[in-house]
Parts: C-alpha cells; sequence; structure tokens
C-alpha cells in the first residue's frame, strides 16, 4: 500500500469536505439535534435532582443511582446513534459515486494508488470529518463539568463507542457509494442498510429463541450499548473491527470488479 | 531498440458491441506516434485500457515490459495520462489539484513544490495557480490536464487530444513540449488534427473500427497510398490546349485544371514525369512558370484508408 498517496488522498477529500456546503449544513443540524437533546436531559436531569434530594432521608439508594453518565450522556449518546443513520449517508454519498459520475474516476484511478490505498484514503476522511462533527459535542460534557460530577471514564468509553459506530457506519456508507454512480441512489441505499441494521436490533426483542439470539449478535446497536454505560467488552470492539474491515473488503471487491468485468 | 508499448491481438468488447478488434502494434522507448482514426474507431478505448483504467476482453498490452492487468500498479507508475474529456476535482484549486497529483504519483515532498512550478511552467498555468478548477476555461482545464500528466516526468506519455480547446500560441506551445519529450520519452497522442500529427510525430498508426488500417510514416504513407505522384504545373497557354496535350503524354494518368493556368497531373505508379511534362509544354511553345511533385497529404491519406475500408468491411 502506498501510504504517501493515502495521505494525499485524505488531504485532498478533507480539502473538497470542508470546502463544500454540505459539510457545514449537515454540521449545523447534527450539533442542533444534539444540543437540543443535551439540554432536555440536562434540565430534566437537574429537575430530578433537586427532587431526590429533597426525598434524600427517604431514599439514599435513588439518589446514589442518580448520576451525569446515565441521566444526560447515556441517553444522548442513544438518540446521536440514531442521528448517525441520516448524517452517515449525506458524509459517505458523494465518495466513490461521484468520482465516477464526474469522471474523475479516469485520473484517480489511473495514478499508482492501491484499491486500498483509496479505500482507506476515502473512509480514513470521512472518519475525520465525523470525529471533527463529535468533538463539538465535547463542549457539552465540558459544561456538564462545571455544574455537576462527571465520570470521565465512562464518557471517554461512550466516544469510543461513537467513533467505533460511525467507523462501521461510514464503512457501510462508502460501500454503498462505489456501488453506483449517482450520489443519490448511494445515499438511498446507505440508509436503507443503515436502517436495516437498526431494525434488526429491533427485531430480537420480539422473539425468543435461536433467531433472537441470532439477531442479537448481529445487531449493531447491542454492540454500541455496552459503550455507552462506560463498559468496553472485547466481544463489541472485535465486532465493530471486523464491521468496518468487512464493508472496506466488500468496497475493494467492487472496485477491483472493473479490472475483470471485460 | 527497447518496445515501450507492446500490444498483442487487444480485443474489447461493450456488451455486444466490439470496439477494438484484435489490434496489434508495437511503439519503441522515445518515439511519437500519432494514433489516428475516425469518430468510434476504438482509439479512446485502446487508449484507457493501455493507461490501466478499462480492461482488455481479451488480448494483452505490455508497457514498459509490465502486462496491463496483472502488474497494473507498475504500469500506471511508468505513464503519465491525459485523458480525452479532462474532469478535474472543481472544488480544489489549481495548485490543490496538482500538490494532490503530484503525491499520488509519488513524488517526494520535499521536490514537490519543484516539480509542481515546473509542470506549471511548461503548461502556462502560473497566472491560474490559486483559481478553483471549476473557474478554469476549456483551454486551462486542458492544460491542467496535460500538466498532472507530465508531473514526475513519466516513461510514457498517453495523450488523448492534446491540444483540443488550446489557442493558437499555445497549441504551438504544446507541440513543442511534446517535440522535445521525444527522445527520453515515448508519446502515444491521438487526435483529429491531421496537420499535427505531421508535425509531432514520427510514426502514425491509423484504426478504423476497431482496426490498424496502416501504421508507417507520414511519408511513407503518403507514397503508399498515392496511386503515383502528382505534380503542379502553372502554363501559361490555352488552357483546353494545355489539358488535352497534358492527357496524351505517355504516363500521365488524370489531369485536372485548377483555373488561372494550374493542373494538377497525377501520373502512373513510381514515374517521374516532370522532364517530360515540361519539354512537351516547351516545344508547344507555352511559358512554363511552374513546375513542382506534391505529396498526398495526410488528410488525403486518411480519408483515402479510412473510405477503402468500408467497402471491404461491409462485403
Amino acid at each position: 500500500m502506498n501510504l504517501s498517496g493515502c495521505a494525499a488522498l485524505v488531504r485532498k477529500e478533507l480539502t473538497i469536505y470542508f470546502a463544500t456546503p454540505i459539510f457545514y449544513i449537515m454540521g449545523f443540524f447534527f450539533l442542533l439535534l444534539s444540543g437540543y437533546f443535551f439540554y432536555t436531559n440536562l434540565v430534566y436531569y437537574s429537575m430530578l435532582s433537586i427532587q431526590i434530594a429533597q426525598q434524600a432521608a427517604q431514599n439514599p439508594q435513588l439518589q446514589a443511582q442518580l448520576n451525569a453518565q446515565e441521566m444526560v450522556f447515556r441517553p444522548l449518546f442513544q438518540v446521536l446513534a440514531v442521528v448517525l443513520l441520516l448524517v452517515v449517508p449525506l458524509l459517505t454519498m458523494r465518495l466513490l459515486a461521484e468520482e465516477k459520475r464526474s469522471g474523475t474516476a479516469e485520473l484517480l484511478f489511473t495514478y499508482p494508488l492501491t484499491d486500498w490505498s483509496v479505500i482507506l484514503g476515502k473512509f480514513l476522511s470521512a472518519l475525520t470529518v465525523y470525529v471533527v462533527l463529535l468533538a463539538f459535542t465535547a463542549i457539552y460534557a465540558i459544561a456538564t463539568g462545571f455544574l455537576t460530577s462527571v465520570d470521565w471514564g465512562a464518557l471517554l468509553t461512550s466516544y469510543l463507542g461513537m467513533i467505533l459506530l460511525g467507523g462501521s457506519l461510514l464503512s457501510l456508507g462508502l460501500f454503498a457509494s462505489s456501488l453506483t454512480e449517482n450520489q443519490i441512489i448511494a445515499a438511498v441505499m446507505g440508509f436503507s442498510l443503515l436502517l436495516l441494521l437498526w431494525i434488526i436490533g429491533l427485531a430480537q426483542m420480539l422473539g425468543t429463541g435461536p433467531w433472537a439470539k441470532v439477531f442479537q449478535a448481529v445487531s449493531i446497536m447491542d454492540h454500541y450499548d455496552n459503550f455507552t454505560r462506560g463498559v468496553i467488552d472485547t466481544r463489541d470492539l472485535v465486532y465493530h473491527v471486523s464491521f468496518i474491515f468487512f464493508f472496506l473488503f466488500l468496497t475493494k471487491r467492487i472496485l477491483e470488479s472493473r479490472r475483470w468485468r471485460a | 531498440m527497447e518496445t515501450m508499448i507492446e500490444v498483442q491481438d487487444l480485443t474489447k468488447y461493450y456488451g455486444a458491441t466490439c470496439a477494438v478488434h484484435r489490434l496489434n502494434f508495437e511503439v519503441a522507448a522515445g518515439e511519437i506516434v500519432g494514433f489516428l482514426g475516425p469518430n468510434g474507431a476504438g482509439k479512446t478505448t485502446t487508449l484507457k485500457i493501455m493507461a490501466g483504467y478499462l480492461p482488455p476482453t481479451s488480448g494483452m498490452v505490455r508497457i514498459n515490459g509490465y502486462d496491463c492487468v496483472a502488474q497494473s500498479l507498475e504500469v500506471r507508475s511508468s505513464l503519465g495520462y491525459l485523458p480525452e474529456n479532462v474532469a478535474i476535482y472543481p472544488d480544489l484549486t489549481v495548485t490543490q489539484f496538482l500538490r494532490f497529483a503530484a503525491r499520488a504519483k509519488g513524488v517526494e515532498a520535499k521536490a514537490e513544490k519543484a516539480e509542481i512550478d515546473r509542470v506549471m511552467a511548461d503548461c502556462g498555468l502560473e497566472e491560474v495557480r490559486n483559481t478553483l478548477t471549476a473557474s478554469l476555461s476549456k483551454g486551462f482545464r486542458q492544460r491542467l490536464g496535460l500538466a498532472q500528466a507530465l508531473l514526475k516526468l513519466p516513461p510514457l506519455l498517453i495523450l488523448d487530444e492534446p491540444t483540443i480547446g488550446l489557442d493558437p500560441s499555445q497549441i504551438v506551445e504544446i507541440r513543442q513540449l511534446i517535440k522535445d519529450l521525444a527522445g527520453d520519452h515515448t508519446v502515444m497522442l491521438s487526435t483529429h488534427i491531421l496537420p499535427e500529427v505531421s508535425q509531432i510525430c514520427q510514426r502514425v498508426i491509423i484504426i478504423n473500427r476497431g482496426q490498424i488500417v496502416a501504421s508507417d510514416t507520414v511519408e511513407n504513407l503518403s507514397r503508399q497510398v498515392g496511386r503515383g505522384d502528382r505534380i503542379l504545373m502553372l502554363v501559361k497557354g490555352p488552357e483546353d490546349q494545355v489539358a488535352a496535350a497534358l492527357r496524351t503524354a505517355p504516363g500521365v494518368a488524370q489531369v485536372s485544371g485548377q483555373g488561372e493556368g494550374k493542373f494538377l497531373v497525377e501520373t502512373g505508379n513510381g514515374l517521374d514525369l516532370r522532364p517530360q511534362l515540361a519539354r512537351l509544354v516547351v516545344e508547344k511553345g507555352w511559358d512554363l512558370l511552374e513546375l513542382k511533385s506534391q505529396e498526398f497529404t495526410l488528410e488525403e491519406v486518411f480519408l483515402d484508408l479510412v473510405t477503402e475500408e468500408e467497402p471491404e468491411e461491409e462485403s
């Protein structure tokens, strides 16, 4: 793999991301939604804290369970995971589809770059943009830190979960973008696949027996939930890393196919 | 001499449509070869296969000793490619785009600036270095396409219509630039501008309907295609009598009067009738003002080869 070529591609993609309005529009709505959910969670938490503090003498256990991670950040990160279903296809739809539609693929694929350099360059640039968006939400944590005690370990674990979940969804979005020349089709396909993954997670709640176990094992949200609790489970790490690799690998196969589809 | 391009039995189908059929040719290192053919002849397809962008349906293409399919990366490292329609990322400036192209082609970080400055100077891009490529005129976009192909000075340049959209002075500069590359670099260029081929290329490959119809130097092709020599004469005398006298001269195949005393005399294969014709005119008492041999132009060669092919294909 050509590392300097991959780095050049990341730089090019980031320049394009930050030069186009989609990043700013999407960033605005992402932060608007996350800000709204953070604010409502925080207000609810503070109201509850006051109420419980008044009844502290009667129910000391309840007061012990009440903390910012469980009441503010865990619900926030759970909602943000759903917001990602909308955000990710917008971030990834352009990546490969636009190269093919505009004809720039003809230059890109005649440069001495391996398919892995191209795919990793594209993936890492989308991941960087996503992490930049996510970094803005750190303001909520810092603000909360001034008001009440924050479990920073659990919070950082939640962010690790968000990055892994984002990486997984972005790899799937990139795969969708490799299938078509049309950005809209890439976005719709990406969104549909992400929705399907989310629904699989819900389906396991409806039944019992072996299928429920299978659904649970493949459900992406199930493998995200532990992180929001502040728990790092090796199974979840392996799941997300495998998920990312699997979809990047599928994307590579799609890119390769142009060489044998003679 | 070392072979830079080796094409053997190259065939390419798009679905059921055959774009290139069993193409065979070789290009030696350091040669400048013009690739000609009417629209839809298969030129661009062949160049795309050579550049490693399209796979062939069958056959083999070797560039610099590497196979285009099995050793695609080595092939792509050996060439600079200017596509027919230069598409460039509209959100990047000229410098940003060239920086990306340079790094993607493996130009070292410390050599990057000098390399970009060199190609910008060669292609006249300095004045637009900070302009977004979306705002470039067609001519500048074409120059930028050429500039990225010239980065790192690859041993082989594949240029699909390099001077299209350029202004006349820029065309002259770019043609000179391509000529200067000969010797150290191999250039394969396709174009519709036939005088360009005569001026730049040492050899011409003409394809029609996916097959090679001629491959030789422009001079040799002119000789082969001409059914004989052509002689242009300027004679002061009664035009109908002059024409009749020339027609009766032995070895003359055809005479066409072009007005104002000009006659175009076509002769049989390999015959130089200039001395006999000069004597004939003088003996008749007319004044011979001009007498010169005229070669067939590349346009005529091209039209001759391409139109000759069609009845054969149909039969």
